[in-house]
């Protein structure tokens, strides 16, 4: 199927609320791929980190639903190599408060083993929560 | 007057020169040729850049009518145009280049070697150096830091034992005399973007991690291995090789803003001829666009992709040692994969720099350089070669990165700036 | 040299021995750690929704609380130094966010405490060579692989602490206590952080490949400076070996432990029996304890 392309689209809601929270000029990204190339978590991610910062570009909420953004890291490697100075973890961030704020959380905290709890820093539990959870 | 004895300043100087008007030719290194005598081959047509180039500072080297100042640097400007005043300084050679018949035995018999600037640091020189055999003019220069004579007070002396003329001079001093010039043309060429500045790809600390002008150098007969693709930590002959583009160029967070002009092209080149070397090997090019605009230029990419070159659309985010082999990190976006390569040897296609003291020669001829740290023309489209300040013109790199047919034309239409002023100011 | 320090609630709990290791090192060289008389959590996390200022209330705080106290605030864990290093510059620089900030605490705060790490203090109070003349014990022909990490790096115009790709701080402090530090690519990788609470397979593959350089590498043992990454390297070393054939276990320090060994604390509270990979039958084959 075609992508139908518009100013609805480009121009549109999501895009607008995308660059909002995360202070980013969406099309300041040249695809120059190095995000994806250095992504230590892009192992198990469905899209390629560069692949949905191109969905947000085309103003497709399909990025919301890639796994890719609730294995971000957060690690900060691509901005630190980023040749334009594009906060990605910031936009990944941005995604993943557009789901969380609609649909809640993402991560039910009684469900995770004892023993993990028991032995987990609580910086694991905190950061975890500011991440998963609405 | 030209400073800058590349490509660009040769033509300026030659055209000038050719129509009768005296030229001084102003030259920091000990010979003329600039970044091209470095050069392997050219593309698109693979002509021997040296083979081209020999020509070229043979007729400067001869021509009656172009004084030669090698080893030599602006040292002051004043006057204006039709009557500039420029004090040039040559760096005391410790060789009388009137004797000087430029037999090399002080070089053979020169027990001293350090890495030679010339062969970027993978080849080496003596203490007494001349640039290259081919060099225009073929007379050599002691390195007084590493010349055992300089440092350990008058211990060795084995060129001034061996040379049949008696041209070797210890006492030589430098000199500072006044040209009087009607124009002046400035050619001063590029520098490479360190590799210490790019610490994701290894900082310059991997030996298998060269640069470009570092390949040409291994590309080029006359280089420090004859022409054989062998790489400098263990002189093996790489099986597999990648080429990264835009190492610092395109990268306004933390290289440079501009793109570079000539990677795209000079890495197909490279990349062909590793080929053409290396008949098993594979080549590997990351890119993010490829740019190749010029006559014959896009025919050429497409003949090193034709020829087995794996183009791989994405930046190389970091590069390692690993067991023996230089692990590269990349991403190939049309795949959408992330990939890594395990290569015997990577070069970095790193970013085209004004050479060192363009802002420093900028100030003492009292013209603009822009915000890239380049010469600024007066008017980017319409005016490209002039210089904000009248009677100066400029030519070649370091007015902006461009390949040897731009800096060639560059340096004609300097010429005929200058020209042209005389034609109306001052008779020949 | 008094200086006030954070500890933070992982140093307070889980890795009371990175804190006592930390706090005894200090004092021995002279270097007086007095703990902020009130604190709370800075929040694990510094908010990268730009209109999250909620969860910078927490580090504010904090901040605030210093200044009343003195100029300069220490912290050991990465994670807190890298939240309060960012908040502390937020409040200075974008005045926006400060103003609101301050009218949410009902106190004015402006960024003017000076937020350090205990290797930056290291580094730019003692200096290595002199660290090395006060070392007791060398650590002689113990091979360590000095793990950064990511957010005690990065990013590098926010924290500004060292080189984030080629960094030298933790290698320079190793090699001043006699250590044998061994280059890794995997200095500055990640070792998946907080996806440890909901993508554990990920974690592991992470740390598993971190380890696995260090240990290509001829490591004994790996040294951190961040109780989460200690965490994920440390904990899931079991599971490791069981999904990796061929994987040998290794000890993961935090950096102040060796630091208090080298010299010559007593280093009962070190916690060193609390490590999951047991390091005490590596160090004792070098004669520490």
């Amino acid at each position: 199927m075609r992508v139908r392309l518009s100013i609805r689209e480009t121009r549109g809601e999501f895009v607008k609320r995308v660059e909002e929270i995360s202070g980013q000029e969406i099309l300041a990204c040249n695809q120059c791929g190095k995000c994806s190339a250095g992504c230590p978590a892009a192992m198990a991610m469905d899209l390629l980190p560069s692949q949905v910062l191109r969905l947000v570009q085309l103003g497709l909420e399909e990025a919301l639903t890639s796994e890719t953004i609730w294995l971000c890291a957060s690690c900060l490697t691509c901005l630190s190599r980023c040749p334009k100075g594009v906060d990605l973890p910031r936009i990944m961030e941005a995604l993943r408060q557009l789901v969380l704020r609609k649909e809640g959380d993402r991560l039910e905290l009684s469900a995770l083993p004892a023993d993990f709890l028991s032995e987990a820093p609580q910086l694991a539990i905190i950061a975890g929560s500011r991440k998963y959870l609405s | 007057m030209v400073i800058g004895g590349g490509i660009s300043g040769m033509q300026a100087a030659l055209d000038i020169a050719d129509s009768g008007y005296e030229v001084v030719l102003v030259e920091r290194l000990p010979s003329i040729g600039g970044r091209m005598a470095q050069l392997s081959e050219t593309f698109p047509t693979l002509d021997c850049a040296q083979c081209i180039l020999t020509p070229r500072t043979v007729e400067v080297g001869h021509h009656e009518k172009i004084k030669l100042a090698t080893y030599s640097e602006v040292e002051e400007v004043g006057g204006h145009l039709g009557d500039f005043r420029v004090k040039v300084r040559r760096k005391p050679a410790y060789v009388d280049w009137e004797r000087c018949t430029g037999c090399g035995l002080c070089q053979e018999k020169c027990l001293w070697q350090v890495p030679s600037d010339f062969e970027r640091g993978i080849g080496k020189r003596k203490a007494i150096y001349a640039l290259s055999p081919q060099a225009v003019p073929n007379k050599p220069v002691i390195d007084r830091e590493h010349c055992v004579y300089f440092q350990k007070e008058g211990k060795c002396g084995a060129c001034a034992k061996f040379c049949p003329v008696e041209a070797i001079d210890f006492q030589q001093k430098e000199e500072i005399w006044e040209e009087q010039v009607g124009a002046i043309v400035v050619a001063t060429g590029y520098d490479l973007y360190p590799m210490e500045r790019l610490s994701e790809y290894g900082g310059g600390h991997y030996p298998d991690v060269i640069d470009s002008l570092q390949f040409e150098r291994l590309l080029s007969a006359s280089g420090p291995t004859a022409g054989e693709i062998r790489r400098p930590s263990d002189g093996a002959v790489p099986k597999e090789v990648v080429f990264v583009q835009c190492a610092g160029s395109r990268d306004p967070e933390r290289g440079v803003a501009y793109c570079s002009q000539i990677c795209c092209m000079y890495t197909a080149k490279q990349a062909l001829l590793y080929k053409h070397k290396v008949h098993h090997g594979q080549a590997y090019v990351f890119y993010i666009d490829i740019r190749a605009g010029g006559k014959g230029y896009e025919e050429f990419v497409q003949r090193a992709m034709e020829e087995g070159v794996l183009y791989l659309r994405g930046k190389v985010s970091k590069i390692f040692p690993q067991n023996g082999k230089v692990m590269v990190w990349g991403a190939d976006t049309l795949s959408g994969k992330r990939v890594e390569i395990a290569a015997d040897l990577v070069v970095l296609a790193t970013a085209i720099l004004p050479s060192q003291g363009t802002s420093d020669l900028a100030e003492k001829l009292r013209i603009k350089i822009g915000e890239s740290g380049f010469y600024e023309e007066a008017h980017p489209q319409v005016r490209p070669i002039e210089s904000g300040a009248p009677g100066i013109y400029l030519a070649g790199a370091g007015q902006g990165p461009k390949d040897i047919p731009e800096a060639v034309a560059q340096g004609s239409a300097a010429a005929a700036k200058v020209l042209a002023l005389f034609a109306s100011e001052v008779p020949p | 040299m008094r200086y006030l320090y954070f500890p933070g609630c992982t140093l307070s709990t889980k890795a009371k021995g990175f804190a006592a290791s930390g706090e005894a090192s200090a004092r021995a060289l002279g270097i007086d750690l007095v703990e902020l008389s009130q604190w709370n959590c800075c929040g694990a996390t510094f908010p990268l929704a730009t209109d999250n200022l909620l969860a910078l209330v927490a580090p504010t705080r904090i901040l605030l609380n210093a200044q009343k106290e003195g100029n300069h605030l220490v912290a050991l864990c990465s994670i807190c130094y890298h939240v309060l290093k960012r908040t502390n510059r937020l409040l200075r620089e974008e005045t926006d966010k400060r103003e609101k900030l301050n009218l949410f605490i009902e106190e004015e705060y402006r960024g003017e405490v000076r937020v350090f790490h205990l290797l930056e203090l290291l580094r730019e109070e003692i200096g290595f060579e002199e660290l090395s003349e006060r070392v007791q014990k060398r650590l002689q022909g113990l091979r360590v692989a000095p793990y950064y990490g990511c957010l005690l790096l990065r990013p590098f115009q926010e924290i500004g602490l060292d080189d984030p790709e080629e960094p030298r701080i933790l290698d320079d402090l190793l090699a001043s206590l006699g250590c044998e530090v061994v280059e890794f690519s995997h200095k500055t990788e990640c070792c998946g952080s907080y996806l440890a609470m909901n993508s554990s397979e990920v974690t592991r593959e992470l740390s598993y490949a971190i380890l696995h350089s260090a240990l290509a590498s001829g490591a004994q043992a790996v040294v951190t400076s961040c109780p989460l990454c200690h965490f994920n390297l440390d904990y899931r070393q079991g599971e490791m070996a069981a999904h990796y054939p061929g994987f040998t276990q290794i000890p993961v320090l935090y950096f102040t432990q060796l630091l208090g060994l080298a010299l010559g604390i007593e280093s009962e509270t070190f916690g060193l029996a609390d490590h999951h990979v047991d390091p005490r039958p590596l160090l004792a084959s070098k004669g520490l304890k």
